[in-house]
């Protein structure tokens, strides 16, 4: 049984019918096809899906689409500003961090939150950041360089 | 997968407990277990889902008179980021930074993890060495209801409580630790992140003088529910925390442990961790 809801992504409002049961991840791939956020596991253990709900990183495979209506949700596609890259997104092309880039957007996002409450984080604070996003070529160092380089560049 | 007929997200408790009374209704609120039990066809949704994320008066965590009430609703994030806990009892949010991801810990909620009642519930070990109770509240005779069930009590099996389905878990409350309190939490598992427990192990009590009081031992993934080793508790109690002392313990904490051969390990290696543990973790609390 669907029922028409109003979400906000990307500082957009969408009205859509979806079902009690709907993640949050379905809603924007399969409804508004946000394919930037990538569903991997489905089960909350590797990453790809995290998205920003009220400036936290969460897994959306796990969010409940009904449950994030009026709260803001920003996807990998709502974080260049007129037409310029985040900074993350630019460090991550200059540090050669992307192999197959399955992981990418879902890394970023996470790394997000990390650099928006802890601006100079140190490795440990990085690697701890990023714990739940697997990157299945295990490129970890140079995504881990382009974190601090993204830190750096926003210093 | 049965089909949900229903969503509300009530932002009153006395409003959730009514929705709650008729039965047929399932509790939502991080969705970090819900989702994948439902999807993987463990669990199966009721004609209801109610989302309790928006009831207010349930994510503060506060000292009143003595104890320290954690509302359901507060996330690990929150318990991790918490001064309070860090300050009056840091095994909470030791715990909590050793739970699952990042992503997870925003998510997922006190309350919910106590009632997943997985044998491994990694914020359940260090509630019980603070032998926390649960408050839970129903609608009853035009009014809401409170009990409070010792944490100890609460689980009968793996994902069972005696909680009724017309209940909803609201606080966890517990005494304000003495100041000589000292109580240290581990975990074991070959991802530190996103890592069910293999084996943890929690220990907490009054330490005076090189020796512990007041002592409070609990073991998780080691039997069909989150276990209290009095047994071992006994062992400690009042002895100088020396090596002896310490192996005995963990001698004895083997044998308390009833662990099971599963994907994640074998019996007899989590028999072996609980040893390791205990050791380590009593080691923990004499250095403080």
């Amino acid at each position: 049984m669907k029922q028409l809801i109003s979400i906000e992504i990307n500082g957009e409002v969408h009205e859509l019918a979806v079902a009690p049961q709907d993640s949050l991840l379905h809603v924007l791939r399969e409804e508004l096809g946000l394919i930037g956020t990538k569903k991997g596991c489905d089960t909350g253990g590797c990453g790809c899906c995290t998205v920003q709900i009220d400036g936290r990183a969460v897994y959306s495979c796990m969010t409940y689409a009904m449950s994030v209506q009026g709260k803001p949700v920003v996807t990998i596609e709502g974080i260049t500003e007129n037409g310029q890259l985040d900074p993350l997104q630019q460090a991550f092309i200059d540090a050669g961090a992307v192999q197959c880039g399955y992981c990418t957007c879902g890394t970023i996002m996470a790394a997000r939150e990390l650099l928006a409450t802890v601006p100079d984080p140190d490795e440990s604070q990085i690697r701890h950041a990023i714990a739940g996003n697997l990157c299945r070529c295990t490129g970890y160092q140079k995504i881990v360089d382009a974190i601090k380089l993204a830190a750096a560049n926003s210093a | 997968m049965s089909d949900v007929q229903n969503y509300l997200s009530p932002h009153r408790l006395d409003d959730a407990v009514k929705a709650m009374a008729g039965g047929d209704t399932t509790v939502l609120c991080g969705g970090t277990d819900l989702s994948p039990q439902t999807d993987s066809g463990l669990r199966e949704y009721a004609g209801t889902l109610m989302n309790i994320r928006r009831i207010e008066g349930l994510s503060g965590i506060d000292l009143i008179d003595g104890q320290i009430r954690i509302g359901a609703l507060v996330t690990v994030t929150g318990i991790g980021n918490s001064q309070l806990l860090d300050e009056l009892a840091p095994v909470l949010v030791e715990a909590a930074d050793q739970f699952a991801s990042d992503q997870i810990r925003n998510a997922a909620s006190l309350g919910g993890n106590i009632c997943n009642a997985s044998p491994a519930g990694d914020m359940i070990i260090p509630l019980l060495v603070l032998d926390a109770v649960v408050e839970l509240s129903s609608w009853r005779q035009g009014t809401v209801h409170t009990r409070q069930v010792s944490l100890d009590e609460f689980f009968t099996a793996p994902g069972k409580t005696v909680r009724q389905e017309n209940e909803l878990l609201t606080a966890v409350i517990f005494d304000q630790p003495a100041e000589s309190f000292v109580a240290h939490f581990r975990k074991s598992g070959p991802r530190p992140a996103l890592e069910i427990a293999t084996v943890s192990v929690g220990i907490g009590g009054r330490l005076e003088n090189g020796s512990l009081s007041g002592v409070r031992v609990a073991m998780g993934a080691v039997a069909p529910t989150p276990l209290r080793a009095r047994s071992v508790e006994a062992t400690l109690e009042g002895k100088t925390l020396d090596a002896e002392t310490i192996r005995a313990a963990a001698v004895d904490a083997g044998e308390q442990a009833t662990p099971i051969d599963d994907v994640r390990a074998s019996a007899w290696y989590r028999r072996h961790l609980v040893c390791v543990f205990t050791e380590e973790v009593l080691n923990d609390v004499l250095e403080n």
